[in-house]
């Protein structure tokens, strides 16, 4: 399939689900989706398009929380990020890891990192932060204070 | 029969770098694994924001001994798609030199790491000592045997002379030689096929499932290499052939790796004869308010790199991913049903990244300008140990 073809037919399967199509450069393209599609629009570009799954980035906007998933198509060397926003503080969203597993991880991540919860994951427990950090401290929210005084961490000097 | 379970790690003489599987075994059978990481979680993302474009660079250059050049790449590539910019074409040859030259030192590693797992020495030693060679050349190339500090968002820091390329092309040609012979005392070695034939088969359905990089992925039949499918640098310039191995078990993966060191030479010496002249900075002033993501291939697999920016001298997000962390979770398919004795050798087949040390130099101030080579550092170690033998005694 054609880059064209590909974004036309994703406009018109999930015309009710997509919100916008950004279309960056030739070998980029962010579409923002509502996040109760994600799963579907997701299995149709992993299995129908044969992408492959890079990975997912959450960034903390303040107001909202964006989730990007980026899938690379090889064939034609296309990069598609499916830009999800979900609205504070409700922050939750289906788990891709029934489609394929290669989302275990960087859901796990997510998890801990920017307190998003995945509803569907097999197993959300902790992954890089060590045991005794406490419940509810997300290390890359904005609003993230230092927890632990005796700490020796890197306070941007 | 009951079950039991193994630990292997976080601190374990095995590993060079702290992981933690927990292996559960019937008998000799692994039954079940969990892997646990995050002792070496240094919160470079977030470090990365604290930092400006151009010293982040730096920073990203620390994530990895080994990829010292991967992960800049991926940043710089990253950076240049924000705004969008080209770099000039001298640059993109020098990059791919680089970037090849890493791949040579990073499969050599991992085979020597191979044979030492396996409990075959002889292999480590030979491979490692070809292994210098290879960081010769890139301490000839860019000053540094790691580390390169060679990258920057725009384009390379500093240029290559012309005179030290007939230098680096005759070392490149006089350890083909050794490699070939290297390649058939491995590839034809009964010791090898009887530890890694069959062992950790890894398919190419759960290699798609799973998502897997680089030659883990490679040796499982599936033809994915960025830089055939996402060209970058100069690789949709100069002519080389992607490896792809069909069985998925840890010989495919070791065949994979040691024939990527031939095409890394043939790419390396195809760019020093198409090297073109000319810039080697794009000379960047301002980064633009936007995202950009930057894929390239490192030894290990892809390398990821997503960057937003806000208009200011700082990235406002930097996600990195590393190859291992794909490849990692793997072993969930390979491992379980094998048994435990070949366990180490199939959780290193995907070469998981491992820090390396760098050799020792003494740089001083301008008090003592003292800088000692191998030859002083043979007569430090030969004191120290003569000192020791006074102290406990020993004739």
């Amino acid at each position: 399939m054609k880059r064209e073809e590909i974004l036309y037919n994703l406009r018109k399967i999930f015309k009710d689900d997509v919100i916008e199509v950004v279309d960056r450069s030739p070998k980029r393209v962010y579409i923002e989706i509502k996040h109760e599609s994600l799963v579907k629009i997701s299995s149709y570009i992993f299995k129908d398009l044969k992408a492959r799954f890079n990975t997912a980035s959450g960034v903390d906007m303040r107001n909202h929380m964006e989730i990007l998933y980026h899938f690379l198509i090889e064939d034609i060397n296309l990069l598609i990020s499916l830009r999800v926003k979900l609205q504070k503080p409700k922050l939750e969203i289906d788990s891709l890891v029934p489609v394929f597993e290669g989302a275990n991880w960087i859901e796990r991540e997510m998890h801990e990192i920017l307190g998003i919860n995945f509803k569907g994951h097999p197993d959300l427990k902790r992954l890089l932060l060590p045991d005794d950090w406490p419940d509810g401290v997300y290390p890359l929210r904005r609003d993230y204070k230092e927890w632990d005084k005796n700490a020796i961490r890197d306070r941007g000097v | 029969m009951a079950k039991t379970i193994v630990p292997i790690g976080p601190y374990h003489p095995l590993q060079e770098e702290p992981e933690f599987f927990m292996l559960t075994v019937e008998g000799e059978k692994v039954v079940d694994v969990d892997v646990r990481i995050g002792y070496n979680h240094r919160g470079i993302e977030k470090l990365s924001e604290m930092k400006s474009f151009d010293q982040s660079t730096f920073v990203i250059e620390r994530i990895c001994g080994i990829c010292s050049t991967s992960h800049p790449f991926a940043y710089t590539r990253a950076v240049e798609d924000i705004i969008p910019i080209e770099v000039p074409e001298r640059a993109k040859y020098i990059r791919t030199i680089i970037a090849e030259g890493e791949r040579i030192h990073s499969h050599l590693l991992w085979l020597g790491l191979a044979g030492h797992f396996l409990g075959y020495n002889t292999v480590y030693m030979w491979v490692w000592k070809l292994r210098e060679e290879i960081l010769d050349v890139m301490e000839i190339l860019t000053g540094n045997r790691n580390s390169y500090a060679m990258f920057k968002p725009g384009g390379i820091r500093r240029d290559i002379k012309s005179e030290d390329i007939p230098v680096v092309i005759k070392k490149m040609d006089s350890i083909v030689p050794t490699l070939e012979m290297l390649k058939k005392a491995i590839i034809d070695d009964p010791v090898i096929h009887a530890r890694t034939k069959g062992i950790g088969i890894f398919s190419k359905e759960d290699a798609i499932n799973y998502c897997a990089l680089g030659p883990t992925a490679r040796a499982s039949g599936v033809a994915r290499d960025v830089r055939k499918d996402s060209p970058y640098g100069a690789y949709d310039k100069v002519e080389w052939d992607m490896i792809v191995t069909y069985n998925g078990d840890v010989f495919d993966k070791l065949v994979v790796r040691v024939l990527e060191v031939f095409e890394s030479i043939r790419i390396i010496k195809n760019c020093f004869l198409n090297l073109p002249g000319g810039e080697i900075d794009a000379n960047i002033k301002d980064i633009p308010p936007g995202e950009g993501i930057g894929i390239i291939e490192a030894p290990r697999g892809e390398c990821f790199h997503y960057v937003r920016s806000d208009g200011t001298n700082r990235p406002a997000r930097h996600k990195v991913r590393a190859p291992t962390f794909m490849n990692l979770p793997t072993c969930k398919a390979t491992v379980i049903g094998e048994y435990i004795s070949d366990a180490t050798i199939i959780l290193a087949a995907i070469d998981p990244c491992y820090c390396c040390t760098e050799r020792m130099t003494v740089c001083n101030n301008i008090k003592r300008k003292k800088i000692y080579n191998g030859k002083d550092l043979i007569r430090l170690s030969r004191e120290k140990t003569e000192i020791l033998r006074n102290k406990m005694g020993v004739k």
